[in-house]
Parts: structure tokens; C-alpha cells; sequence
């Protein structure tokens, strides 16, 4: 274990008392993240991933299991300022224009970028006198991330970095991330958007209800989630004769209609116009996050 | 090398450029000073005190509007929790000790700038004292803000910065009613209840500019024990206070 200088969780635990009764908003997680490697924290609202997020930063104390940040706690790797780190709400004070709020968090580390460099880095170099209140959410997102990097981390923790920025911003901003991950920092970022995930991730982690369902590759975990949907309008033809189709793992009627889940939609579809020529309104669509994580938890939801 | 005192300049700036602070925490003062002292500048022999009312307003409202200063100021990071700031502060190498002090001191600033402006207010009006007279007033008032310095910090992290206003609203004006701010306290319970409030012994210091002796024991005793006491609160409520307000 010794040789991670990234981070380790090891069988987090964290659990919430709300009113209508305990939230268990992690539920024993292990999760490894290498030096250099940018790793996606994949998983729909409510996962766990802000609250991963929070325990890895100690912002919040995990109710079991370990945190180790360069080797050590995360308070340490925080204090040397080692770990920059992108919430989902903070760190944009009003009575403050972009640059002056940057300025005011470099002068807070000990070894900062140049000012200038960060609100480049963050694309802001035409807003620098901006008051930080009158500032699009795009805007602020983008603050965020320079208020994150200007202390040169080690490591930088993004939680939903891209939320709020329209397609432009979004593209810049990744690839900025790329340019600082090909200098050797460590990426961890959660999203629930399946495409960044894929793009610009080494390695994905999948959470689903608090718990980590997938770690791979992107591709694999995009075999797992990405996988499509066929509808069409086709009565009379039995469900069994359908799951014999090439790619198909799952047949559903409803009514005249039916929806076959595939693992290889483009092989189905084939098929499935050569032998039921009479299939009407076809449509294929991707199953979607949310679908495909409440089929891959519904056993342990049921068992929790 | 991290730098401490860029960070408080740029916590300075914020709050200049805050309109409504200076509204509320230089003008109201000051504004009441001259409704309340204006009409009765010929005043020269309070209540048979030998003591003119320009005189005995600046003081009181120089210690009132202090302590309002300081407590607001502190009662801002209500509202900078809100916005997530604080938790982005712990993802910094900032020291407690560090963010306790910019903290009092930006809220000293904040005070000195209304006592200032009170003395300045006061002269327009013919206040007259000797340098010593000033300097022993202004030195006491500043040690007798102290407790109101670590207890505007603990609301800041206790309340909301939607219940924030009223409740420093409220604790300024019962601190200042109980401490005699208004009219002085006669009777011999509140006087024991008076006395035990730092906001008395705040009153106490700026009648030194009236030719009163400050503070005996029980003074220092009290604003000691109050400061030492919110400033433990304060501290526990900053290291607790990391979660989404």
C-alpha cells in the first residue's frame, strides 16, 4: 500500500440522520486513485460521490474506514497544500473581482502559481476585474477551478466541475486538465455525465446507492452503463423469440410495443429487421445512467 | 511562502466595499450621535453632573457604536459559510490561529473607524479633552471590545446568515440596555446583573473620558472571563463548522 502516493480509501462508511430517519450515503467503499492518474467518480445524484468527496478532503469524518492522501492523512496533504479541490458550492466570496479572489487564495499556500497563469489556465483572463457576484454560472464554475489550481496541488478533487458551463467552457476546461494531468498531477473528478467520464477519465469508478459497483477502464464501464435500448411496435411475436436475437440480453412487452435491452444494439437491430420486417416506430436509445444503475443495484438494494 | 497579510488585505478590501456595512456600522452611530447630542450642544451641566452632553453621547455612542462594529463584523462569516467559503478555507493551509486573527482584526478596524469618527463628531460639537484623557478612554474601550470581538465570530458560526442580522440586532440592543448604555442602571439587582455583562464594563471604559477610574477587579475579571469563554466557543464552533450550511 505503501507504494500509492495518490490516495486510498479503504471500507468507508458514512451515514446521515435526517428526519425521515438514517441516509446511509456511503456504505463501506474502497477506492484507489495512482499518481498522475485521472480517475472519474461516475455514479447518478445521490450516489455517495460528494460525500466520498468530502471524507477524502476531511471535510467530513468517515463513520468507518480509512483515508490515506499522499500517505498520509488528509489534513496533512492539506495543510502542506498539496490538494486543490473544486466543491459543488464554495469558494466564491462576493466584494471581490476574479482576480483579486485568486490572489486572495494563492496568498493562503505556500508555493502559488503566478495569478495571471491560473486565470488563463481557468480561461478568465477577459474577466479578471469582474466583481465575482456579477458573474455568469459558467462564469463562477470556471472561478472555481482557478481558485482550485492557483495553489499548484499535487492533487486536484473536482466535484461536478463542468455543471453550469456551456459546451465551449466545457471543452476548454478539459483541456486545461489534460495540459495540468500531462504534467504529472492526479485528477479525481465526480460527474454524472457518462460522456466525461468516458473522455477524459484513465479509470472510472461507478457508485451507485453508496457503494462502488464498477472500477475499470472507460470502455468497460461503458459496456456496463452505455448499453442500448430498442423499442418498436411489434404484436404477436413472443418475448422468448426475441431474446434469441444477437445482441439481446432482455425482452419487455407492453402492449403492442416491446423494448429489448441489448449489449449489442447495432447486431440486434440487423437481425431484427430481417426476421420481423412487419416491426414498426423503431427506435434505439441509450439506456441512460440512471436506468442502468437501478438494474445493476436492485439485488443489494433489496438485501440492504 | 504562504502570506498572511496579503490575505488580510484582500479580507479588508471586501469589506470596505461593503456599502451596507458602512451604512449601518459608521453612519447609525453617528447619525445618532447628532440627532441625540445636536439639539442640547449648549449643554454644559448634565443632570448637575458638571459633565456637557456632547461630551457624555461621544463616549456612550463611541462604545455602543463599537461594539455594534465588532459584533457585525464578525456576524459576516454567517454569511460567507453560506456561499461555502469556510470549507473551501480548510482545503487550505490557513491556521486556525491565522483566520481567528484577520477575523478580530478586521473587526477592530471596523470599531476603531467608528470611535474615530465619534471623536470626530464630537470635536464639531466643542468636545475638548486633554491627549491623556483620550488616549487612557480609547486604550480601555479597545481591550473592553475584545469580548464582543469573539462572540460576533461565534454567531457567525452558529447562525444562519438569514438569522444572523436580527440576533446581532437583538444582542446589541439588550447588551447595551442592560449595560447602561442608554440610562444609567440604578437599582441593586440589575446593577448585579449589569455587572456582569462585558457591555457594562464597555460603558465603564469610555466614562474614563468623563473622569471616571475605568475598571477595578471585577472589571477585568468579567471581560477576561467573557472573552476567554466566547473565543473557546468560537474556536470549537470554527473546527466542528465543515459541513454544508
Amino acid at each position: 500500500m505503501a507504494r500509492s502516493g495518490g490516495i486510498e480509501l479503504r471500507g468507508l462508511e458514512k451515514t446521515f440522520s435526517s428526519p425521515a430517519g438514517a441516509v446511509r450515503a456511503v456504505r463501506g467503499i474502497d477506492v484507489e486513485v495512482h499518481e498522475g492518474e485521472t480517475v472519474a467518480l461516475l455514479g447518478p445524484n445521490g450516489a455517495g460521490k460528494s460525500t466520498t468527496v468530502d471524507m477524502l478532503l476531511g471535510l467530513q469524518r468517515p463513520d468507518a474506514g480509512t483515508v490515506a492522501v499522499f500517505g498520509g492523512p488528509p489534513e496533512q496533504a492539506v495543510g502542506a497544500g498539496r490538494v486543490g479541490a473544486m466543491l459543488q458550492e464554495g469558494g466564491v466570496l462576493r466584494d471581490l473581482t476574479v482576480r483579486e479572489l485568486v490572489a486572495m487564495m494563492a496568498a493562503l499556500f505556500p508555493e502559488p502559481l503566478d495569478v495571471d497563469e491560473a486565470l488563463r489556465l481557468a480561461q478568465l483572463s477577459e474577466i479578471t476585474d469582474r466583481r465575482s457576484e456579477r458573474l455568469s454560472g459558467g462564469e463562477r464554475q470556471r472561478l472555481r477551478f482557478a481558485v482550485a489550481l492557483v495553489s499548484d496541488p499535487d492533487l486536484l478533487v473536482l466535484d461536478e466541475p463542468t455543471v453550469g458551463m456551456d459546451v465551449e467552457s466545457r471543452r476548454a476546461f478539459w483541456s486545461t486538465v489534460r495540459e495540468l494531468s500531462a504534467h504529472g498531477k492526479t485528477f479525481l473528478f465526480a460527474t454524472h455525465y457518462l460522456e466525461e467520464a468516458d473522455a477524459y477519465a484513465d479509470r472510472v469508478v461507478l457508485m451507485a446507492h453508496g457503494r462502488v459497483v464498477a472500477d475499470g477502464p472507460p470502455t468497460e464501464i461503458k459496456a456496463i452503463v452505455g448499453s442500448r435500448t430498442i423499442r418498436a411496435t411489434l404484436p404477436d411475436v413472443p418475448l422468448e423469440e426475441l431474446e434469441r436475437l444477437t445482441g439481446v440480453t432482455h425482452a419487455e412487452r407492453h402492449g403492442e410495443s416491446v423494448a429489448l435491452a441489448c449489449s449489442n444494439s447495432d447486431a440486434a437491430l440487423r437481425e431484427l429487421i430481417v426476421r420481423h420486417p412487419e416491426a414498426r416506430d423503431i427506435e434505439v436509445r441509450g439506456a441512460g445512467l440512471e436506468d442502468a444503475f437501478v438494474q445493476l443495484t436492485t439485488g443489494e438494494e433489496v438485501a440492504a | 511562502m504562504s502570506n498572511p497579510l496579503a490575505y488580510a488585505r484582500f479580507e479588508l478590501l471586501r469589506t470596505f466595499r461593503n456599502r451596507r456595512l458602512y451604512i449601518f456600522s459608521l453612519g447609525f452611530p453617528l447619525v445618532l450621535y447628532y440627532a441625540i447630542a445636536g439639539p442640547n450642544r449648549n449643554e454644559h451641566d448634565l443632570g448637575g453632573t458638571g459633565i456637557s452632553a456632547p461630551l457624555y453621547f461621544m463616549v456612550g455612542l463611541a462604545a455602543f457604536g463599537a461594539m455594534n462594529a465588532v459584533l457585525g463584523s464578525g456576524a459576516r462569516i454567517a454569511a460567507e459559510r453560506s456561499v461555502g467559503w469556510n470549507r473551501q478555507l480548510r482545503l487550505t493551509p490557513l491556521s486556525t490561529r491565522t483566520y481567528f486573527r484577520v477575523k478580530v482584526a478586521t473587526a477592530y478596524v471596523m470599531g476603531i473607524l467608528t470611535i474615530a469618527l465619534l471623536y470626530v463628531a464630537g470635536a464639531t460639537l466643542g468636545v475638548h479633552l486633554q491627549a491623556g484623557n483620550w488616549l487612557a478612554m480609547t486604550g480601555l474601550v479597545l481591550i473592553g471590545l475584545a469580548p464582543f470581538a469573539a462572540l460576533g465570530i461565534l454567531l457567525g458560526h452558529l447562525l444562519t446568515s438569514d438569522s444572523v442580522g436580527p440576533a446581532i440586532g437583538g444582542t446589541t440592543a439588550v447588551f447595551a440596555l442592560l449595560g447602561g448604555t442608554w440610562f444609567p442602571i440604578t437599582s441593586g439587582a440589575m446593577q448585579k446583573l449589569a455587572e456582569a455583562l462585558p457591555s457594562y464594563w464597555l460603558v465603564q471604559a469610555s466614562h474614563v473620558g468623563l473622569g471616571e477610574h475605568g475598571w477595578g477587579t471585577t472589571g477585568w475579571l468579567v471581560v477576561v472571563a467573557w472573552t476567554v469563554g466566547a473565543a473557546v466557543l468560537a474556536r470549537r464552533a470554527y473546527a466542528r463548522d465543515t459541513q454544508k450550511v
